[in-house]
Formats: C-alpha cells, sequence, structure tokens
C-alpha cells in the first residue's frame, strides 16, 4: 500500500482532482461564491476580541471531494475562523452547517464526531503517550472508552486489535511506523505534524481542517505531506487548509480563498487568485511569490534586508531583519 | 542504641494504618493529577466526607454501619460533582483553588460549635466502629517472626490492605484500558482529545469521581482504626501529605502511590526513634536538640529528602526518567 502512494505525484492529474476542478470551473470568482455541491457552508460569522473583529465571515461554502486553501496574511482570522467553526470558540453572531446539519454551539467533540476534525496550528502531539498510542486514541467508537468495560478487557481487545491494524497502516503510510513506540514527545517537529494528520485521520472524517500543516516543517518532509494531503482527497475526503507558502498551494489546491483582517476577500482557482495583483499586493505582501528557503537565501545574501528597506523607505536595519522572520518560522 | 528494636518498630510502620490511610489517599490524587493532570488539592475533605459518613450515620442517626458506608461513598461522589460541575471546564487552576477551598470548608463546618448536634463539633464523633469490629475473625494477637499484632489493628491492617489492593488493580485494569488513554491524553494536551471526538469534561469529571471515592475510603479506614472521627485530621497538611507521597513513589505508576506511604511511614518513624535514642544516649546535645523536637525534624529531614528526590529523581521512585526528559524538550 504505501508504495503505491510513493508512485502518485501531487502534480500529476487524478481522476479525483480532474473531477474537483471540474466542479469548480463554472463557479464565480468572487467572495461568497455558492459552490455545486458544498460541504460546510457559513454564514454571517463574527468574532469580536475587545474591539478587534477578528473573523467577519459573509457567506463561505466549501465544495464536498476538494482541497481548498484557506490563505491570508498572519492575524487575518484563519485560526480564529477554524475554531470557531469546530466549537473551539464561540462566535458572537452567525450559523454554519456541515452536510445540512448545523453546527452552530456544538461542543469540539460533537463536531469531530460529525466527521469534520480539525489540526492545531501549534502542533498537538500528545508527548508522554506514544506514536502507537495517539494513533488509537483517535479511533471512535471504542467500547473499552467506558469506564466499566474498561474494566472488563475481553469486551474490548477484539476492538483495539482492529483499531491497531488500522493504525499501523496508517502509520506505515505516514512512514512513522519506525517510531510505534516511541514517545510522541521525542518526534521532530515535521514528524509531530504528520502525527497529527495521520491521528486525525482515525477518526474517519470527511472534511479534514488542516492549520498550517506544513509550519515548522524541515523541506525534506513538506514534499511528503504535500502529497499526504493530495492523497485525502484521493480517499474521498474533503481539505480546507491553511498555508502561507504559495508554491504548495499553488500545487495541490483546487480552490483558494483568501482571508484578509477577518474577511473572505477573494476566492479562486490558485492560478486566478494568485495572479491577482490587487489581492497579492494588498494582502499577502510583496513577498507573496518566495518560499521561506528562498527568503533565509536572501536574507544570508543580505538583499531582502536592503529590499525591506527599499520599501519601508529606511535604511538597511542588520539587526531587525533576522529576527522577523524567525517570528514568521513559527508560523504566527 | 537498640537498633534492633527501632527497626522492628519501623517495618511495622512500613505496613501500617497509616500507610494505608495515604497509600488510598494518594492512589486517588493518582488517577486525577497522575492520569488525568487535575489540581486536586482537597483530597481531605473526601477523606473526611468519607470519615463523617459512617460516624453521623452511625452515631448521630442510630442507622445502619453498612448505609453508613453507602452514605460515605456516596458523599464523596456528590462532593465530586459539586467541586466539579462548576470547574471542569474551565482552566485547570480553578478546580485547584475550589478544592483547597472546599477542603478547609468541609473541616470547618465539621467542627463549627453550630454544627454540634451532627458532626460533634472540634471533639467529633466516636462510638461506630462496633459494627466493623464484630466482623473481626481475630480473636487473640497474632505474630509474624519478632512482630506482634494485637487483633483489632490486625483486623484493621486486613481490610485496609484488601481495600489498597483493589484500588491498585482498579487502576492498573483502567490505566491499560482505552478509557485510561483518554485521561492520559487529557493530561497532556486535552484540545487535542476534543479534537478527536471525545467527551473531555465527561472523563475529567469521572476521574475526580473515583479519586474521591478513593479518598473517602481513606477517611473511612482512618475513622474506623481511631474509632472517632476528628475534623482536624483532614486539615489541607493530609492532602499536601498524600501529594509528596505519590510524587516521592512515582505519579502515573500504579504502584507509586503505594510505595510511597509506606516509605514515608517507615521513614518517619525510623527517624524519630532514631533521633530519639541519639538525645537520649548524648549523642546530640541538648542545645541543638531534645526529644519534643523530634517531630518537627522529621518533618524537616523529610523535606530534604522530597528535594533532593525532586533534583535526582524527578521522576519519583518507579516513574520512567525519559517521560521527564519530554518535558523538557
Ligand atoms: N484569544 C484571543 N484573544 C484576543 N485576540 C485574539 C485571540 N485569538 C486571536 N486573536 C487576534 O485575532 C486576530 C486573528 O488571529 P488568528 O486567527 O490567529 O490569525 P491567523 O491564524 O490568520 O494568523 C489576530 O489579530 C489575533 O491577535
Ligand atoms: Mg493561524
Amino acid at each position: 500500500m504505501p508504495a503505491d502512494d510513493d508512485q502518485r505525484t501531487p502534480t500529476s492529474l487524478t481522476a479525483k482532482r480532474e473531477a474537483a476542478v471540474a466542479a469548480l470551473a463554472g463557479v464565480p470568482r468572487e467572495p461568497g461564491a455558492k459552490k455545486p455541491d458544498p460541504i460546510l457552508i457559513a454564514d454571517d460569522v463574527k468574532r469580536h476580541f475587545g474591539g478587534l473583529l477578528a473573523v467577519d465571515v459573509d457567506h463561505v461554502e466549501v465544495q464536498r471531494g476538494s482541497i481548498t486553501a484557506l490563505i491570508g496574511p498572519n492575524g487575518a482570522g484563519k485560526t480564529t475562523f477554524f475554531n470557531l467553526l469546530t466549537g473551539f470558540d464561540r462566535p458572537n453572531s452567525g450559523s454554519w452547517s456541515f452536510n445540512g446539519r448545523s453546527l452552530h454551539g456544538t461542543p469540539p467533540f460533537k463536531v469531530a464526531r460529525a466527521g469534520m476534525v480539525r489540526t492545531f496550528q501549534l502542533t498537538k502531539a500528545l508527548s508522554k503517550l506514544t506514536v502507537i498510542e495517539n494513533m488509537r486514541l483517535g479511533a471512535t467508537g471504542q467500547r473499552g472508552e467506558t469506564f466499566w468495560r474498561a474494566l472488563l478487557p475481553f469486551t474490548w481487545r477484539a476492538q483495539e486489535r482492529e483499531i491497531t491494524g488500522r493504525a499501523e497502516d496508517l502509520l506505515a503510510r505516514f512512514k512513522l511506523d519506525t517510531k510505534r513506540d516511541d514517545f510522541a514527545g521525542s518526534l521532530s517537529g515535521g514528524q509531530r505534524k504528520l502525527l497529527e494528520m495521520a491521528r486525525a485521520l482515525m477518526v474517519g472524517p470527511e472534511l479534514v481542517m488542516l492549520d498550517e500543516p506544513m509550519a515548522g516543517v524541515n523541506p525534506a518532509l513538506t514534499q511528503s505531506l504535500l502529497e499526504h494531503v493530495s492523497n485525502l482527497r484521493e480517499q474521498g475526503m474533503t481539505v480546507l487548509f491553511v498555508e502561507h507558502d504559495m508554491d504548495m498551494v499553488r500545487d495541490i489546491a483546487d480552490w483558494v480563498v483568501v482571508m484578509g483582517q477577518g474577511k473572505i476577500l477573494a476566492e479562486g482557482p490558485p492560478d486566478a487568485v494568485m495572479s491577482d495583483h490587487k489581492v497579492i499586493d494588498a494582502y499577502l505582501g510583496a513577498h507573496h511569490d518566495q518560499s521561506l528557503a528562498e527568503l533565509e537565501e536572501q536574507l544570508e545574501s543580505g538583499t531582502l534586508a536592503e529590499q525591506v528597506a527599499a520599501e519601508l523607505g529606511q535604511e538597511p536595519a542588520e539587526t531587525v531583519v533576522p529576527e522577523r522572520a524567525a517570528e514568521t518560522g513559527d508560523g504566527r | 542504641m537498640d537498633w534492633g528494636n527501632i527497626l522492628e518498630l519501623s517495618m511495622r510502620e512500613l505496613i501500617g494504618v497509616q500507610a494505608i490511610v495515604f497509600a488510598l489517599a494518594a492512589i486517588g490524587i493518582n488517577v486525577q493529577f497522575g492520569y488525568t493532570g487535575l489540581l486536586n488539592f482537597g483530597q481531605a475533605a473526601f477523606a473526611a466526607v468519607g470519615g463523617y459518613g459512617i460516624a453521623v450515620i452511625v452515631t448521630t442517626y442510630d442507622m445502619s454501619f453498612w448505609l453508613g458506608l453507602v452514605v460515605a461513598i456516596a458523599g464523596a461522589i456528590v462532593l465530586a460533582l459539586l467541586l466539579g460541575i462548576p470547574t471542569l471546564r474551565l482552566r485547570a487552576d480553578y478546580l485547584a483553588i475550589v478544592t483547597i477551598a472546599a477542603s478547609e470548608i468541609v473541616r470547618l463546618v465539621g467542627r463549627s460549635a453550630s454544627g454540634r448536634e451532627v458532626f460533634g463539633g472540634s471533639d467529633g464523633i466516636t462510638g461506630f466502629s462496633n459494627t466493623f469490629y464484630d466482623f473481626n475473625p481475630f480473636t487473640e494477637p497474632v505474630s509474624f517472626g519478632p512482630f506482634e499484632f494485637r487483633e483489632r489493628v490486625l483486623w484493621v491492617l486486613a481490610v485496609g490492605w484488601v481495600l489498597v489492593a483493589l484500588c491498585t488493580l482498579t487502576v492498573w485494569l483502567l490505566m491499560r484500558s482505552p478509557w485510561g488513554r483518554v485521561l492520559k491524553g487529557i493530561r497532556e494536551d486535552e484540545d487535542a482529545v476534543r479534537s478527536l471526538g471525545k467527551n473531555v469534561y465527561a472523563y475529567k469529571m469521572q476521574s475526580l469521581v473515583i479519586g474521591g471515592v478513593m479518598g473517602a475510603l481513606a477517611g473511612v479506614v482512618y475513622s474506623l482504626f481511631q474509632g472517632a472521627m476528628q475534623p482536624d485530621v483532614y486539615a489541607t497538611n493530609f492532602t499536601f501529605f498524600a501529594y509528596a507521597i505519590l510524587i516521592l513513589g512515582g505519579a502515573a505508576t500504579v504502584f507509586g502511590p503505594v510505595l510511597g506511604a509506606a516509605i514515608v511511614w517507615f521513614a518517619f518513624q525510623f527517624i524519630d526513634l532514631a533521633l530519639r535514642g541519639a538525645i537520649q544516649q548524648g549523642y546530640i546535645p541538648d542545645w541543638l536538640m531534645d526529644s519534643n523536637d523530634t517531630g518537627a525534624v522529621r518533618f524537616m529531614l523529610t523535606g530534604v529528602v522530597l528535594v533532593l528526590l525532586l533534583v535526582f529523581r524527578p521522576q519519583g521512585i518507579l516513574g520512567d526518567r525519559r517521560e521527564i526528559a519530554l518535558d523538557a524538550r
């Protein structure tokens, strides 16, 4: 099974991707556009933090079976929007539905059970649980998770074996099988991201929401992460993911939603949105089409400092710029 | 100095009633704090509720001992729900504050003059343990090698260690089950567990209740042993003692609380007797300390040992070093 996955490159147009692109072809490229088969629909969702309106989404739909990227500068409200949709935060107003079922006011665990599972920007690996225990925890409907049955191992052994088998398959697919019995806390940042994603899949979700899955991941791992994300679509799942790196979005997303200052600013296929210079300059900054690696290169050669300084109309400030680069590195 | 005698008297404490009582209290805290990450600083209140449950039902209301047992356990469940319902949805520190306050409230209500009719004021309640000792199968003192136990003590020890064994077995079964896995997940990061479809609030409540019931059993055993229920036994130091025992033995280990309790009570007795002996023999000069000071000095020495332990073996005696290493990452 893992061998098959390796052969699939994310850029080749698979049947599922073609279907997703075709389904979105006729969708108008404007904020709040109606989709032919939305799995998630949000209306008028607002969240204030004091005087700050962090999220102010009039209308947004996510097409079933597609990979939708949610992009926007830091502080645009992407994470807060994720938190609202998944019940981790409460909105000041608004409504949204998943598979036609209203999820307003639904606690996070019920959202997950309904089939909408999210990961976190700051990875939440359960450090003192082993990798396989992290995975097993993801399975839903476990008999041994009720108190009385927990005391009677024969009531849950068989199910536990089945869950373990499923977990091991996923671990192999995510190349974490060698880490099976290590503490999750001993994994590298990128491996934790992989584990978190694999664990989310144990829930058996229909919609997977990934908050910056590539942030802080070693470039050698990003390619395989990308493949995993596009494989989710191949397996019939819908993906909504937050990302900064434009190259990645271009590679795998079927549709892009741009957020800025809490609002949906633009929507469309990746190329259309990314060539929209108004969007680019106003909301993504002038460095939108560079990957972090390129930025780092420039940083080292000093050209970035000059460039930034030129934009700001100031002298190059050597000490300030490296710090800012470090900040974007952790994704906040 | 009679080292043989000192050692023998100390060995008795290794399996003594105090060790049982604090083992039970610490097993409960282990479920709550060690496995779930809940800061219950009111274990003393649960123990007091257990002790009062029997004492009030049997002595004050003249009802059956068995009903008293049921009330003791039901009381602990109710207390856990009362403390948990408002706080378990909030950040961890709220539970800590509420439980420590509740612990003092229970004690102060118990010893208050206005509640004297029911709770016996600061003198407490006596005369509720007859039924328990009626069941005593031991009719005369029994010796094991150099150790001789009076029949009453032996009965308490037998019942107490059976309870400790049952609680330990329960924890062992629970913590290797999927249920226990959810608790450990909550300890690590409750939002992650929520995102995987688990009702975190319900699990925390169950953990609080189970740990609280074990605390109540501690109070029941101690009251029956003493033949009296005295509120001031259950001051906040009872709770912190149980925490110290748990951390010494190893939090989130199955046998840690039991081992910790046995070692602490052994060490207390040993230090106390050794100091007394040394003072008597004049090894320790009078101006430094006399035999009235040994009680305080043994606490100081225990504190020093705990500090050393946390420096050199932060995971406790039975804990896994690798787990602590993860925290440093
Ligand atoms: N709990 C909070 N309290 C106050 N302000 C917050 C909170 N969470 C987020 N914000 C603010 O809301 C805005 C959106 O944040 P966030 O959703 O994290 O942005 P993004 O994920 O797009 O980078 C930011 O200005 C942030 O400072
Ligand atoms: Mg964010």
